[in-house]
C-alpha cells in the first residue's frame, strides 16, 4: 500500500519535474531552421559572450548586494521577535505575509510613487528646505525592490530556528560567565547558521532571477538575466537561445546552493518556515 | 534597549507597509492617474464590483490558491512521509530532484511546463490550455514547498512513539491518523499557508500555462499595463488587505480567548 | 468526511470550468482595457453569441500564446507586423466580407495597408503615430529627434522600453529606415542609443503616462493615442511628429485559423465597424478610429486636434513596420548590447 503512494509520487517528480527539464535541455542543444531541427552547442557559445557575462555577473552582484542586506535587516528582527518576552511575535511574524498576498507588481509599483522627482520622499524633502535628490531608476533602487520583495524569506527561517534554540543552553553559557555577546557569537550565531545558510538561498534566488523589479525600479535601463530570458521567450521567441541562458542560470543557482549546503548541516536543508 | 528594538521593528515594518499605504490611499484617487490627486471618491470601489473580468480574475485566483494549496499538501505531506521511511540512496536522489523546483526560476518553471502541455497534447491529439492547466501547474510548483516543509517536522519526531502505538495493536494506518498526523500538523498547515501565499503571489507560471478565457488577477494586472493600470485594481487590492487583516485579528482573538480558558482551567485545577 | 467532501467539490469545480456544450459563443483576445465593455455586452444583447473577453499585455505575448497552440481564440485585435507574420505563417482565416458590409465605413487611408495588400485578412480597429510628448513649460520648438539627445536635458527624457520603437527612434534620426535589414546602419542606431543612455532618465512603458502628467520628465516617446490622454490630463503637454518622419500603427482585428466560430466572428468584426459603436469605443479608449462615419460624429475639439487627426503630409512622413522574420534577432542583440552596458 505505502510502496504504491510511493511509486505515484515518483511518477508525480517525473513527470512535472524530471521531464520540464529534460525538454529545456532539448531546446537548449538544438536550433531548428525551415522546421529542421538539428543538434549544436551554438547557444552555449552565445551565452558567453561579452555581453550575456555582462549581463549575467551584474544580476549576481545585485543579487549578492540585496542578499547581505536582507541578512543585515533580518537578522535582528528575527532576533528581536525570537525574545522569549517578546509578546506579539506570531502576530507579527504573520505581518510579515501578509503583504505577499498584495500583487507584487502593484506593491513595487507603489515605490515608483514614493521615489519619483515629484513623490513623497522629495515632497518632504522640499518641505524640509532640502533639495530633490534622484532615487529612481539607479542600481541602488533595483537593489531595494529587491530588499523589499524578499525580505521575508530571510526573517521567517531565522526566526523559527532562534525561537527553537534550548534556553538552558544560554542560561548556561551565561552561568559559565560568558557575556551577552559572547553568548550570541559563540551559541546563539551558530545554532542558527543552518537557517540562516536556507534564508540566504531563499532571497538570492529570487533576486538573481526576478525581472519584473529591473523593469519597474530600474527604468528597463540595466538589463539583468532575468530580463534576457524574458526577452528570449515574450520578445522574439528564440526558445532555443532563451532555454540555453535558463539552464546555465540554473547551473549558476545550484553552485551557490551547493556552496551554502557545506555550511548546512541541517539534514533537509530546506527548513523553509 | 528596549524601545529601540521596538523603532528598529517600527521602522521595518514602516518599510514593508509604506507602498502598501500608498496603494490603499490611492485607491480613492479621483483621478486615474497615479501620484496625481484629483479628490476623494469611492468610484473605483463601486465599479469594481459591475466589472465582470476582474471579479472573474479574483475568483480564478482564489479558486486556483485554494485547490492548489489543497491538493499540493495531500500529495505533499503523503508524499513526505513516504520519502521519509525511504534508505538514505534513494531518498537523496528523490529529494535532490524534488528540491529542483525551489531552485528554478519562475520563468523557467513556467515554461517547461508549458512545453510539456503542448508536447501533451500534440502527443494525445487532445486538451486545450485553460483553468487544469492553470491548476495543475500551480500544483506542481507548491508540492516541493509542502513536502520541505513536513519533513523537517517528521526528523524531529520521536520515531519510538509509531512503533509504540503498533506495540499497543493500532494498525499501521491508524497509527498513521492518530499519532504521526496530530504531530505533523503545524507542519502540514505552514506548507499550507506557504502554498496558497505562493499562488496567489505567482504571476510567471500562471501566465505561461493558462488558457483563453482563464485569467487571474496577476495576469489581468500584467495585461493592463499596457494602458495603465485601473484604479479599480488599486480597490481590489485595498479590499483584500482588508480581508487579510480581519482574518488576522479574528485568529489572533480566537488565540487570545482559548489562551486565556486554558489558564483558567488551570487555575481551577490547582485549587481541586 | 470533510476532506472527501472537498476533493468531490475539487472535482465539481473542475467539471465545471471545463464543460464543453454547444453554447453561442466568442472568443475574443485583445489587449488590456482596449475595448470599452459596454459594447461586449451590447453584442451579446443584440445577437445572444456571448463573449469570452480574454486580454495581453503585447502583440509577442499573443503570438507566443496562440502560436504555441492549446487556445481557443476567434477574433483576435493586434498589431500590424505581427498580422503580417501570422499571414506567413498560415494562422489567419480569410474574412468573410459578406457578413461585414460596415467594412464600407472603413476610412480609405485604412484599407489595404502594406501588411495586408489585398485587405484579405484583416479588418482596422484603432491606429496611431508614434511621436514625442514634451512639456511645453519645459521645453519648446521640439520638431526633431535630435532633441532626445541633447545634454540640456539629461535625465528628463523617457524611451520606449521595446526594442523596435527605441530603435526605430534611432534610425529615423540617422535617416534610415523603420524597417532596415542592414546590419551596418543597426550599428550606427546602437551607438546612438548608447550614447543617448547617459542622459535617459528611463526605458518604461505604460508607466510614462503617469511620469508626463506628473511633470516628472520633460520628453518621452509616446504612442498618439496616450499623449492625447496625457494632453486631457495635463494642458503642458503637447505632441509632436518629428520632421524625419515615424511609426505609423494600426491594431486591426483578425480571425484565427483554428476559430470554431467564424460566422459569429465576423458578425462580430461587423459590428465593431458600427459608426455608432466605434464611435462609443474611440471615445472610451482616446485612440483615433479608422471608421469615417464616428470620425464625422466627434466633437469638433477632438476630431480637428491634429494628435487624434493628423494631416495627410504628416501621415504620408511616416512608415509601418514590417515582419523582419529571423533578421529580429539581431535587433534583439543590439538591444542587449545597449541595456549592458553601464
Amino acid at each position: 500500500m505505502k510502496k504504491v503512494f510511493l511509486y505515484s509520487y515518483i511518477l508525480w517528480m517525473i513527470i512535472f519535474i524530471v521531464i520540464p527539464i529534460i525538454l529545456v535541455g532539448y531546446f537548449a542543444f538544438t536550433q531548428s531552421e525551415n522546421g529542421v531541427v538539428f543538434f549544436t552547442l551554438e547557444n552555449f557559445r552565445r551565452v558567453f559572450e561579452f555581453v550575456y557575462i555582462k549581463v549575467l555577473l551584474r544580476s549576481i552582484n545585485l543579487a549578492l548586494i540585496c542578499t547581505l542586506i536582507c541578512f543585515l535587516i533580518g537578522y535582528p528582527v528575527a532576533y528581536i521577535m525570537a525574545d522569549k518576552n517578546f509578546h506579539f511575535s506570531s502576530t507579527l511574524l504573520f505581518l510579515f505575509l501578509v503583504p505577499m498576498w498584495m500583487n507584487m507588481l502593484l506593491r513595487t509599483y507603489a515605490w515608483l510613487t514614493i521615489l519619483e522627482k515629484n513623490g513623497i520622499i522629495n515632497s518632504c524633502l522640499a518641505l524640509l528646505g532640502f533639495s530633490k535628490i534622484n532615487l529612481l531608476y539607479t542600481n541602488q533602487t533595483i537593489v531595494l525592490g529587491m530588499v523589499y520583495n524578499f525580505l521575508p524569506f530571510m526573517i521567517l527561517p531565522i526566526h523559527t530556528s532562534l525561537k527553537k534554540i534550548n534556553y538552558s543552553a544560554i542560561e548556561a553559557a551565561q552561568d559559565l560567565g560568558a557575556d551577552s555577546f559572547t553568548t550570541f557569537r559563540k551559541i546563539i550565531f551558530p545554532l542558527s547558521l543552518p537557517a540562516v545558510c536556507s534564508g540566504i538561498t531563499m532571497v538570492f534566488m529570487p533576486a538573481v532571477t526576478t525581472f519584473i523589479v529591473p523593469n519597474l525600479l530600474g527604468g528597463g535601463k540595466f538589463m539583468l538575466i532575468g530580463n534576457l530570458i524574458e526577452q528570449q521567450f515574450l520578445r522574439i521567441a528564440d526558445w532555443h537561445f532563451g532555454c540555453a541562458v535558463s539552464l546555465i542560470l540554473m547551473a549558476v543557482i545550484f553552485f551557490a546552493a551547493i556552496i551554502f549546503s557545506f555550511v548546512d548541516t541541517d539534514d533537509e536543508g530546506g527548513n523553509l518556515f | 534597549m528596549k524601545a529601540i528594538k521596538k523603532i528598529y521593528l517600527a521602522l521595518v515594518f514602516l518599510f514593508l507597509y509604506a507602498p502598501i499605504a500608498v496603494l490603499i490611499f490611492f485607491s480613492f484617487n479621483a483621478s486615474r492617474t497615479r501620484g496625481h490627486w484629483g479628490g476623494f471618491t469611492l468610484r473605483w470601489y463601486r465599479e469594481l464590483f459591475n466589472d465582470p473580468e476582474i471579479l472573474r480574475a479574483l475568483y480564478n485566483t482564489l479558486s486556483v490558491a485554494l485547490f492548489s494549496s489543497f491538493i499540493s499538501v495531500l500529495i505533499g505531506t503523503v508524499a513526505a512521509i513516504c520519502i521519509f521511511n525511504l534508505r538514505s540512496v534513494v531518498k537523496n536522489i528523490v529529494l535532490h530532484i524534488t528540491k529542483i523546483p525551489l531552485a528554478n526560476p519562475d520563468i523557467v518553471t513556467g515554461v517547461s511546463l508549458m512545453i510539456l502541455y503542448v508536447f501533451v497534447f500534440h502527443f494525445f491529439k487532445f486538451g486545450n490550455f485553460g483553468y487544469w492547466t492553470l491548476l495543475l501547474s500551480h500544483i506542481a510548483f507548491n508540492v516541493p514547498y509542502v513536502i520541505f516543509s513536513v519533513l523537517p517536522r517528521l526528523q524531529h519526531l520521536n520515531s519510538n512513539i509509531f512503533e509504540a502505538a503498533l506495540d499497543l495493536g493500532a494498525s499501521p494506518s491508524y497509527a498513521l491518523r492518530k499519532i504521526i498526523l496530530p504531530e505533523i500538523m503545524p507542519a502540514v498547515l505552514t506548507g499550507f499557508l506557504l502554498a496558497f501565499t505562493l499562488s496567489i503571489d505567482d504571476f510567471v507560471v500562471s501566465f505561461f500555462t493558462s488558457g483563453s478565457g482563464v485569467n487571474n488577477l496577476s495576469i489581468l494586472i500584467y495585461s493592463m499595463a499596457r494602458r495603465g493600470i485601473n484604479p479599480k485594481i488599486n480597490a481590489l487590492s485595498s479590499l483584500m488587505f482588508l480581508c487579510v487583516i480581519v482574518l488576522l485579528y479574528l485568529v489572533n482573538k480566537r488565540d487570545i480567548v482559548f489562551s486565556k480558558l486554558e489558564n483558567n482551567q488551570g487555575d481551577n485545577e490547582n485549587e481541586i | 468526511m470533510k476532506f472527501r467532501f472537498l476533493i468531490l467539490l475539487a472535482v465539481f469545480i473542475l467539471i465545471g470550468c471545463s464543460k464543453n456544450n454547444d453554447e453561442k459563443i466568442l472568443n475574443v483576445y485583445n489587449y488590456g482595457d482596449y475595448v470599452d465593455e459596454k459594447i461586449l455586452k451590447m453584442f451579446t444583447n443584440e445577437t445572444g453569441i456571448k463573449i469570452n473577453y480574454d486580454t495581453f499585455a503585447t502583440s509577442e505575448d499573443a503570438y507566443t500564446k496562440i502560436k504555441n497552440g492549446g487556445t481557443n481564440y476567434d477574433v483576435v485585435i493586434i498589431s500590424d507586423y505581427m498580422i503580417e507574420r501570422m499571414i506567413k505563417e498560415n494562422l489567419l482565416e480569410p474574412l468573410d466580407f459578406s457578413l461585414i458590409e460596415n467594412y464600407q465605413f472603413i476610412h480609405s487611408r485604412f484599407k489595404n495597408l502594406s501588411f495586408d495588400p489585398e485587405n484579405k485578412f484583416s479588418v482596422s480597429y484603432m491606429w496611431g503615430s508614434v511621436g514625442i510628448l514634451y512639456n511645453k513649460t519645459m521645453v519648446d520648438n521640439v520638431h526633431s529627434w535630435k532633441i532626445l539627445w541633447d545634454e540640456k536635458y539629461k535625465n528628463q527624457i523617457f524611451m520606449y522600453d521595446s526594442q523596435r520603437d527605441s530603435i526605430g527612434v534611432a534610425l529615423k534620426k540617422l535617416g534610415y529606415s523603420l524597417n532596415t535589414r542592414d546590419i551596418k546602419e543597426l550599428y550606427e542606431a546602437k551607438n546612438e542609443l548608447v550614447k543617448q543612455k547617459k542622459i535617459v532618465q528611463a526605458y518604461v512603458g505604460d508607466a510614462v503616462k503617469d511620469k508626463m502628467i506628473g511633470n516628472e520628465g520633460t520628453l518621452a516617446i509616446s504612442y498618439s493615442g496616450d499623449a492625447l490622454f496625457c494632453q486631457s490630463e495635463n494642458s503642458d503637454l503637447d505632441y509632436v511628429i518629428p520632421i524625419e518622419g515615424s511609426n505609423l500603427w494600426f491594431d486591426c482585428a483578425v480571425i484565427l485559423k483554428t476559430s470554431c466560430h467564424k460566422s459569429f466572428a465576423n458578425l462580430f468584426i461587423n459590428f465593431l465597424c458600427q459608426p455608432q459603436i466605434a464611435l462609443m469605443n474611440t471615445q472610451y479608449i482616446g485612440y483615433s478610429t479608422v471608421n469615417s462615419e464616428a470620425l464625422k460624429k466627434l466633437p469638433d475639439e477632438i476630431k480637428n486636434n491634429k494628435i487624434y487627426w493628423p494631416s495627410d503630409e504628416e501621415f504620408s512622413r511616416c512608415e509601418i513596420f514590417h515582419d523582419l522574420g529571423e533578421f529580429i534577432r539581431q535587433y534583439d542583440i543590439i538591444w542587449t548590447e545597449i541595456l549592458a552596458e553601464d
